[in-house]
């Protein structure tokens, strides 16, 4: 799930100054579940909004802003609407952002922080898991990720900085993820990984940005 | 430890006598006399002495300027840090061939503290490499003369190559892993990060012997109360005997700075030197490297005393 926080509302409004009719554009699947972009949500900031001098001229919530396709689709019925708008403001992901810009061709504005790929735990209790990194290598760490829950990226173990299992970034607070990894591999039975070497990690591909996939017909 | 002796450090530690190491932490400065004087003192008590790079991730003079200069002009070889906290893998290789056209022959290679835990938080940590991985491409540069894609380098450098390790981490099992990763990635020797507690050291030395490749235990020599305190309360995993706090609190206490002073060196010269025999006598420890920084007078009464 990508994990997002809502803007304060006066970042919002600061960000809306010069705009007077706005549209607001919701998201039906990851700020849904997150509660940060789901109809309940968009209805308290079109309150909001009014409440604050703005004219909030329709609001819809589509189901995955992200997908092209279904932007076009649920945003068809309200072509007009939109056009006489001056703003649109996506309670969406950075991506939602930008595919709404893309395809409405209108000045949006995001209500969001997108914060990480992550977990749910409760609602109000989100973890970062995965950082994209486009080699994922879950298989040899028994499926804890040192690429987001290693601050220094280690591959081969702890650092000298891990005392009494806790990390030395952030005060020991946090547990540090070589020490779950071990304990993970060994009640797995598979300290062999953990023993083996783990080669540096090829960044051309990450260094290419933005990365794409295009899907090639043989 | 196979090959050509290139360095007074590996010709000591071949030669399997007890070795003494130093430490030097040149700061914000482009002056390096003080560090050279210090260096000169403690010359012939220790075989080498580590220069640090940018510790705690405090912005210093970089170790490779200073590891040069420190050897070049007290004679006494360095150790030359180095981090993968600040460098990718380009710029480090290209300073490791900087190093070895300057003479430096020791590294010691080290993953790094990480940046927010210095005095530039707001720095981007790179940690392009590990330890271990910084450990093996050293080995190949040297060995095989390539670089990490395998081409060839012209008069590849020679270096003995150092690694760290800890004997205070806690779980052990995943550090003693590490351990083992290090020697197989082609560690020549190692040095270890401070132990007080003579067990510690002794139950580390039991699990790695059988690598038999040499460990330098490492000490801190406690200028006074202050220092102990701090490091007593800052420092994870150490934790300075009650019996030695007790003593350096009652030495604070004398209000005669000479007296002071004295009794400070008295109560150090004691703990560590009977740490020493007690390491060398029943150990397969290698040596002692003794972190004193701002405290090197210690460092040729301590070798002494420890005879
Ligand atoms: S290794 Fe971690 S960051 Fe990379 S893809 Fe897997 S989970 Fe995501
Ligand atoms: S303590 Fe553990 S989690 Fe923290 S930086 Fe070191 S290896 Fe990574």
């Amino acid at each position: 799930m990508i994990i997002t926080e809502q803007k304060s509302l006066e970042e919002i409004l600061r960000m809306l100054e010069s705009f007077r009719k706005v549209f607001i554009i919701g998201c039906g699947t990851c700020a849904t579940v997150v509660q940060t972009g789901g109809e309940e949500q968009v209805k308290q900031m079109a309150e909001r909004l009014k409440n604050s001098g703005k004219d909030v001229v329709g609001a819809v919530v589509v189901e995955t802003p992200c997908d092209a396709r279904i932007l076009r689709r649920d945003t068809r019925n309200f072509k007009n609407v939109i056009q006489s708008s001056d703003v649109i403001l996506c309670m969406t992901c950075g991506a939602g952002v930008q595919d709404v810009v893309e395809h409405l061709r209108k000045p949006s504005i995001p209500a969001l922080n997108t914060k990480f790929l992550g977990i749910i735990e409760h609602i109000g209790e989100f973890y970062e898991r995965c950082r994209a990194c486009g080699e994922c290598i879950l298989h040899e760490t028994g499926g804890i990720c040192p690429v987001v829950r290693c601050p220094k990226g280690m591959l081969n173990g702890p650092c000298g900085g891990m005392y009494d299992g806790k990390c030395e970034v952030g005060g020991y607070k946090r547990d540090c993820v070589w020490v779950l990894i071990y304990d993970r591999l060994k009640e797995l039975n598979m300290l062999d990984i953990y023993r083996s070497y783990k080669p540096p990690r090829d960044n051309s591909k990450l260094n290419v940005q933005p990365r794409d996939i295009i899907w090639v017909k043989n | 430890m196979s090959g050509e002796t290139i360095s007074e450090l590996m010709a000591s530690l071949k030669s399997g006598k007890f070795t003494f190491t130093g430490e030097l932490e040149p700061e914000k400065t482009t002056n390096l006399n003080r560090y050279v004087e210090a260096a000169k003192k403690i010359k012939g008590y220790v075989v080498a002495c580590n220069i640090t790079d940018n510790p705690q991730s405090f912005a210093y003079i970089s170790s490779l300027a200073a590891s040069y200069i420190i050897q070049r002009d007290s004679g006494l070889e360095t150790i030359y840090q180095i981090t993968c906290r600040d460098r990718n893998r380009i710029a480090i290789f290209s300073d490791l061939l900087g190093a070895s056209a300057l003479g430096i022959r020791n590294v010691l290679a080290l993953t790094g503290d990480h940046t927010t835990l210095g005095d530039t938080p707001h720095a981007k940590p790179v940690f392009d490499l590990d330890s271990v991985q910084l450990i093996k491409m050293i080995r190949r540069i040297v060995d095989e003369g390539i670089d990490m894609n395998g081409k060839p380098i012209e008069s590849p450098p020679k270096f003995f190559i150092g690694a760290g390790a800890n004997p205070n981490a806690h779980p052990i099992e995943p550090e003693l892993i590490k351990f083992e990763k290090k020697v197989y990635a082609g560690a020549d020797f190692f040095q270890t990060q401070v132990v007080f507690d003579i067990e510690k050291a002794k139950n580390f030395l039991k699990e790695t012997s059988k690598y038999n490749v040499p460990v330098i235990i490492g000490i801190f020599p406690l200028k006074s109360y202050g220092v102990a305190e701090y490091f007593d309360k800052n420092v994870p995993g150490v934790k300075v005997p009650k019996d030695l706090m007790d003593a350096l609190a009652k030495a604070s206490e004398i209000s005669d700075k000479n007296l002071r002073r004295a009794k400070y060196d008295k109560i150090n010269l004691k703990y560590f030197s009977n740490f020493i025999k007690e390491l060398r006598g029943t150990t397969s420890a290698s040596g002692c490297h003794i972190m004193s920084v701002g405290y090197e007078e210690i460092i040729p009464l301590l070798v002494k005393a420890a005879e």
